[in-house]
């Protein structure tokens, strides 16, 4: 590579710092110049190594993210490229150690606001030791056909709208970043491309100034014309007459300097990039802007008329035969990335997952449609929460405090159930807080807790087959099936379960309608003749309830078995006792009891003297 | 925005930190000195600063301009309660200053008030920045138009990579400083540190002097590169930029500030004249002073509003509100002669912000404002490429017949400024 080349199609840079989306535009830019490498070698990423997946084409390929960049070096000794993403405030530094490195021969800051003491030496040194730094506060740029500096020259449809795959005949250099990506468009309409392109950044002292890549591109035989775009402040465009005097710049130049307006403007008026402003007379645009133009430098009378004076001096050199024809490539299709196409409308895809409970993809989330804001300030509670998460409704206040009620009845029933006992042997067993609720919680089923599914099965089948209560509990005798949720161990008819009580005034005087609970009632009424203690329980109560509460709501016979079916109603049981649960988990820990092991003395020890022999 | 001016009051400040750190404790650098504003507590101001009733006092305003004298807006050797009344008289009034670039007009309200120092020496020093070297300007005939006495000016240029330590300071000073001249050289040398470490890219100190042996500033300007301020934190201590004097913010103006501090984006607004007719909303900071400068170019300059750009990828939030606030300006009121408003919203072809995405937030605000718009008699021209720039368009051309607002629409292939002349050849009257 000649000294006045950055790049060429084997250049392979690495990228300080985590920009994966830029890379990616690198590698498409590659694809599409049909580079055989691509010109990303690694990531410099201090926080870990590893690998990231990007595309090149439609292949995925893997590269390798580096903590240092001596690593990175000793592992790619070829490269001489840094595109350097790191923040302005470690930007210098990183800088710095890259220009320490005999490897690395060029290096763009890309972080706007690093220190202009800092950004001075850093130019210094590099001058001194024949590196190239682009930037600080620029886009970076590119060499068509060889390499593009992460970001710059936009989409890959601008990059095929401007030719930015192949090199024509202009180098183009300009201040601003942002205005660099129009300046290849315009110097790409007007002429046979550009051959190099960059921004230099709009700092007050960007490390290399448009002269520096104007005599690059003066040397470079590749390039026929020259086309910059300076700004108002600093007098760095005055080097630029200077080289045209001392013959240093020979090849026509067409040169606007931006900013014309800061002198109708109030004094102080700061422009967007820091350099922008005229500390004196020849900082001016108007003055740069002269005193280019009787240098001899193409100037045109405004912004509006720069395309037509490129245009111009294209067509002079070419009609004086000074400019080849361009075979034009062909290229290759760069795959769209997916979201792009989506974006665009281009491509759907059938979804794998369907939620239609809530949604976290908008600026709150919400529950069911309603933001979670809207919850808090609406005192939705713990009953409207799970009326939006369960039954996707917004639920009438009786039907939240209903269940509220329920879910504090059956919060916990002491440590001797099953589901207690297991959280509690697994908590000593020293297994943490899920693994023991997770015990416990396997315990409830049809035998501990699931009465209330099964209660609110059995019933509702009597009731809707119009069984006679007396009718309903011989059928079920005659099937050997125990009625869920009938039966206490202690309460009787005449000494009733005060938490039932509570439940049953509440749907008297709150649902509208209780039919579910009349019929249990009835069914009580017929047990508890046999039996005392064979009255509606607190699952039984539970149960029914919640088909009234659901009947009240306006849910179908054919959707609330649905509901019972998917354990609809244990939930409720499930959510109250987990509570529970976790109060006995975190009691063991307290306590910090030890290991538990259960007593000979409670356990039968009925072994056989031997086994039964099987022949 | 990289170099900024500070107060007086605050360059002194950091001196007397600076100074006798830098210079191992030869120098004593004494700034007794307070800063006067329409707020400021004047009793508790002076229980906290004896001197002020026991010394006699120089009074000037400190807001980033100089000639005070000229404009006599210098009080010399007074008391407390004369320097009282003297800035009482003056705060909040808008004056018009003379300086060597012309006339500016505005309010005054911040004063420096500190001891009156009799002195005979007045001594010019500057250290100025470049892209290769500082450079430090010293004379011994302080104290007036120093380019009147410029010959008398000796320099000393510092090469970026070389220390003040490498540097032969006391043989380029003049001879007739005598037996001073080693403690002048301690001084500069104790000064160019803190210029290198705070950041500095501008001091001068026209006069200073001596007292008892040690120097002390009676004038000081500054300006310090901001984009430093992650390292310097804790060497500035509390500092704020205050605007060019005649240049203080309007509240919209203050408003966009927040807003450009908030993120890693850029914003930027400067009214210009709240009854101009030709409003800018450009993307970037470079394509932004090429449409000022169309409009300027093709004669229009009374009628430009505002200078603004929006950069960086800012999200649609941000869009959003910095468009509300430019529309909220722009609508207020109707030409009074009915003429039509423009809205430019240009830009270049982007080359990572999502235009479709920003377009949102311009979109929200001007469906919000659009009975304003029409009320006022807005047109709106769009230009820009980049990223989804397609979508971005299409957005524009369907918002434009939905809400009944004129919006010409064109993209990459129109050249950037086209959409100004488009605007205005035709239609401004």
């Amino acid at each position: 590579m000649k000294s006045y080349e950055l790049f060429d199609r084997n250049s392979r840079a690495f990228i300080y710092g985590q920009q994966q989306k830029a890379a990616q535009r690198m590698l498409d830019f590659d694809y599409l110049c049909k580079r055989e490498t691509p010109s990303v070698a690694g990531f410099i990423t201090p926080t870990g190594s590893g690998y990231v997946k990007l595309f090149f084409g439609t292949k995925e390929i893997s590269i390798p993210r580096y903590i240092s960049l001596d690593e990175a070096i000793l592992a790619n000794p070829d490269v001489d490229v840094m595109v350097n993403f790191s923040s302005e405030r470690s930007c210098a530094e990183t800088t710095m150690e890259a220009l320490d490195t005999e490897n690395i021969r060029t290096i763009i800051m890309i972080a706007e606001g690093v220190p202009q003491r800092d950004v001075r030496k850093i130019a210094k040194i590099a001058r001194e030791r024949g590196k190239w730094i682009i930037g600080p506060a620029t886009v970076g740029g590119l060499k068509p056909g060889c390499f593009k500096i992460g970001n710059a020259a936009g989409t890959i449809q601008n990059i095929k709208d401007t030719k930015l795959y192949r090199p024509g005949s202009v180098g183009f250099v300009s201040v601003s970043g942002g205005l660099s990506n129009e300046g290849y468009n315009i110097v790409s309409r007007n002429t046979d491309g550009i051959y190099e392109g960059y921004a230099v950044g709009g700092d007050v002292y960007p490390a290399t100034t448009l002269i520096d890549h104007l005599l690059r591109y003066e040397q470079n035989p590749n390039i026929k014309m020259m086309v910059a775009l300076g700004e108002v402040g600093g007098k760095d465009e005055y080097q630029i007459i200077d080289a045209i005097k001392e013959k240093k710049l020979t090849k026509p130049l067409v040169m606007w300097v931006t900013g014309t307006c800061a002198e109708v403007l109030p004094g102080g008026v700061q422009f967007g990039h820091a350099g922008a402003k005229a500390d004196s007379k020849a900082d001016t645009a108007k003055a740069k802007n002269a005193a280019l133009r009787e240098a001899g430098v193409i100037v045109p009378d405004s912004f509006e008329d720069y395309d037509q004076k490129i245009k111009e001096t294209f067509d002079k050199l070419k009609a004086e035969g000074k400019i080849e024809e361009i075979i034009e490539p062909t290229t290759p299709n760069v795959p769209m990335d997916y979201a792009q196409a989506v974006a665009e409308g281009l491509v759907r895809k059938p979804t794998n997952f369907i939620s239609t409970i809530c949604d976290e993809t908008g600026e709150i989330h919400n529950y069911c449609g309603v933001p979670i804001d809207q919850v808090i300030k609406e005192n939705y509670g713990i009953g409207g929460v799970l009326g939006l998460l369960w039954f996707k409704k917004k639920l009438p206040q009786y039907a939240r405090d209903f269940i509220e009620l329920v879910i504090q009845i059956v919060a916990d029933h002491g440590p001797a159930v099953s589901g207690a006992h297991n959280t509690i042997v697994t908590a000593r067993a020293g297994k943490g807080l899920i693994e023991s609720i997770i015990s416990g919680m396997v315990t409830i089923g049809p035998r501990f807790g699931g009465a209330v599914n099964g209660a609110a099965n059995h019933f509702s089948w009597g009731l809707q087959n119009n069984l006679e209560p007396r009718e309903f509990v011989n059928e079920m005798k005659k099937k050997n099936v125990m009625i869920q949720g009938i039966g206490h161990r202690i309460h009787s008819i005449d000494n009733p379960d005060e938490r039932c009580e509570i439940m049953m005034n509440f749907a008297k005087d709150h649902f509208p309608k209780h039919p579910l609970l009349d019929y249990a009632l009835a069914v009580q009424d017929v047990t508890t003749m046999k039996k005392g203690t064979l009255i509606l329980n607190v699952d039984g109560t539970i149960g029914v309830l919640f088909v009234d509460l659901l009947k009240s709501l306006g849910y179908q016979d054919i959707e609330i078995k649905e509901m019972i079916e998917m354990g609809f109603f244990n939930a409720f049981f499930i959510i109250g006792r987990t509570m529970g649960f976790m109060g006995h988990y975190f009691d063991q820990k307290r306590l910090k009891t030890p290991l538990y092991r259960h007593p000979w003395d409670d356990i039968l020890y009925a072994v056989p003297d031997q086994p039964e022999e099987v022949k | 925005m990289a170099q900024k001016g500070i107060r007086e009051y605050d360059a002194k400040r950091m001196m007397a930190k600076a100074l006798p750190k830098f210079s191992d404790g030869k120098i004593k650098f004494e700034a007794s000195q307070v800063l006067i504003g329409a707020e400021t507590d004047l009793v508790k101001l002076a229980a906290e600063n004896p001197w002020l009733t026991t010394d006699k006092l120089v009074a000037k305003p400190d807001q980033l301009f100089g000639k005070r004298g000229l404009n006599n807006l210098l009080y010399v050797n007074k008391s407390w309660s004369e320097v009282q009344d003297w800035i009482k008289e003056r705060m909040n009034k808008t004056v018009t200053i003379k300086q060597t670039t012309g006339e500016t007009k505005g309010e005054l309200n911040q004063f420096l008030v500190e001891k009156f120092i009799p002195h005979e020496e007045e001594y010019y020093i500057a250290i100025t920045t470049s892209r290769e070297y500082d450079t430090i300007h010293f004379s011994t005939k302080g104290g007036v138009n120093i380019e009147d006495v410029w010959d008398t000016v000796v320099t000393l240029d510092i090469p970026i990579m070389k220390e003040i330590e490498d540097m032969d300071v006391t043989s380029f000073l003049p001879d007739e400083l005598g037996s001073r001249k080693e403690i002048v050289a301690d001084f500069i040398m104790a000064l160019y540190k803190m210029v290198v470490e705070y950041h500095f890219v501008y001091l001068e100190l026209n006069p200073f002097t001596f007292v008892n042996g040690s120097p002390v500033a009676l004038d000081a300007v500054a300006k310090i590169d901001d984009y430093a301020s992650f390292q310097c934190a804790e060497y500035w201590g509390e500092l704020k930029f205050p605007s060019p004097f005649g240049l203080e913010k309007t509240p919209e103006e203050e408003k966009v500030d927040e807003l450009d501090e908030r993120t890693g984006a850029s914003l930027k607004l400067t009214i210009l004249n709240p009854a101009g007719r030709i409003w800018n909303l450009v993307a970037g900071g470079g394509a932004s002073v090429i449409y000022a400068d169309t409009v300027v170019d093709l004669g229009y300059h009374e009628e430009l509003a505002n200078y603004g750009e929006y950069s960086g990828n800012p999200t649609r939030e941000l869009t959003y509100a910095y468009t509300k606030t430019v529309l909220d300006l722009m609508t207020r009121k109707k030409d009074p002669q009915g003429r039509p408003k423009f809205l430019l919203i240009g830009g270049g072809i982007a080359n990572f912000t999502d235009v479709a995405k920003t377009f949102t937030g311009i979109v929200q605000a001007i469906t919000e404002y659009k009975d304003k718009l029409i009320e006022t008699d807005v047109r709106i021209f769009v230009r820009r490429g980049g990223p989804n720039y397609v979508e971005g368009l299409n957005i524009m051309k369907n918002l434009g017949e939905k809400i009944g607002v004129p919006i010409e629409v064109y993209g990459p292939e129109t050249h950037m400024t086209k959409i100004v002349s488009l605007a205005l050849d035709k239609k401004v009257g």
